[in-house]
């Protein structure tokens, strides 16, 4: 019952975050429409048993990345009159058209699957919790190759935002 | 009546398709890269749900390496966002053409 109200709440609050995501004029609105969006599926995260992933989703998502996206839309300034005319005339009703199509099929394939989506065979009968240690186990044992590839892959990422935020200004330096 | 995997995947599918129309009709790059994290946040949903009914952890594992390329992904989408509004001063993807053949 109790998982039931949750889903119906917030599955509703995500709806309207994601729904502001992309309709709200002001980007910062934007942001903080997606921002709920992440915390109620943080509460599904809870729900599900998935404790660490939900913290996580809490701190890294709504908290770093957000903060970032905010930087940025503070750096380049809150643009209202985001031109909304498409270039194109006829690809304006086809937007709602494909928007419903990709719901349509992914909708279809659930329910024409009588609701049960996921297919195989578990080799559990109990749920598993996802603790900061049994993630932590997963991830330095049977995990532990991609892990470190991600690792590099961070290296990479944080390697690429300095050049690119370094070159433009050494540029301007020797002209 | 309980919550089924089933309902958790619906709710994601809606917020797919809520992030892949931004994706179409939006033409500000920051709000298109926050639709791409809608995206990116409704597909861990699904990793959580299937994880859950197959009772696997596995599924939680999954969202970890989303989380970290989409962190990664942010970065580097957003100074690339940054380092060609200084040189084109919008950040319209309509006005980004320099590259068209």
């Amino acid at each position: 019952m109790t998982e039931l109200v949750l889903f119906f709440l917030f599955g509703a609050l995500a709806i309207v975050g994601a729904l502001a995501v992309v309709f709200a004029k002001n980007p910062v609105r934007s942001a903080m429409g997606l921002i709920l969006t992440m915390l109620s599926l943080a509460v599904f995260y809870v729900v599900q048993s998935a404790y660490f992933v939900a913290a996580v989703q809490v701190i890294v998502y709504a908290g770093a990345v957000m903060t970032l996206f905010l930087f940025v839309i503070m750096l380049i300034g809150v643009d209202r009159s985001e031109d909304l005319k498409e270039r194109i005339p006829w690809q304006r009703p086809l937007r709602y058209v494909l928007g419903l199509v990709v719901l349509g099929v992914v909708v279809a394939v659930i329910v024409g699957n009588d609701w049960s989506w996921v297919t195989g065979i578990s080799n559990l009968t109990e749920t598993p919790v996802g603790s900061a240690e049994a993630i932590g186990e997963g991830l330095f044992t049977k995990w532990v190759l991609p892990f470190e590839a991600t690792s590099l892959l961070l290296i990479v990422a944080a390697v690429g935002a300095i050049a690119l935020a370094y070159f433009p200004a050494k540029r301007k330096e020797r002209e | 009546m309980t919550v089924t995997a089933g309902w958790y995947m619906t709710l994601a599918a809606v917020l797919f398709s809520i992030g892949a129309l931004g994706i179409l009709m939006r033409r500000n790059a920051v709000v298109m890269f926050m639709c791409i994290e809608l995206m990116l946040n409704a597909v861990n949903l699904t990793f959580i749900a299937a994880g859950q009914e197959l009772r696997d952890l596995t599924g939680q594992l999954a969202v970890f390496f989303v989380l970290v390329v989409a962190a990664a992904e942010v970065v580097v989408g957003l100074a690339i966002i940054v380092a060609v509004f200084r040189n084109r001063k919008t950040a319209s993807v309509d006005e980004f053409n320099e590259l068209k053949g």
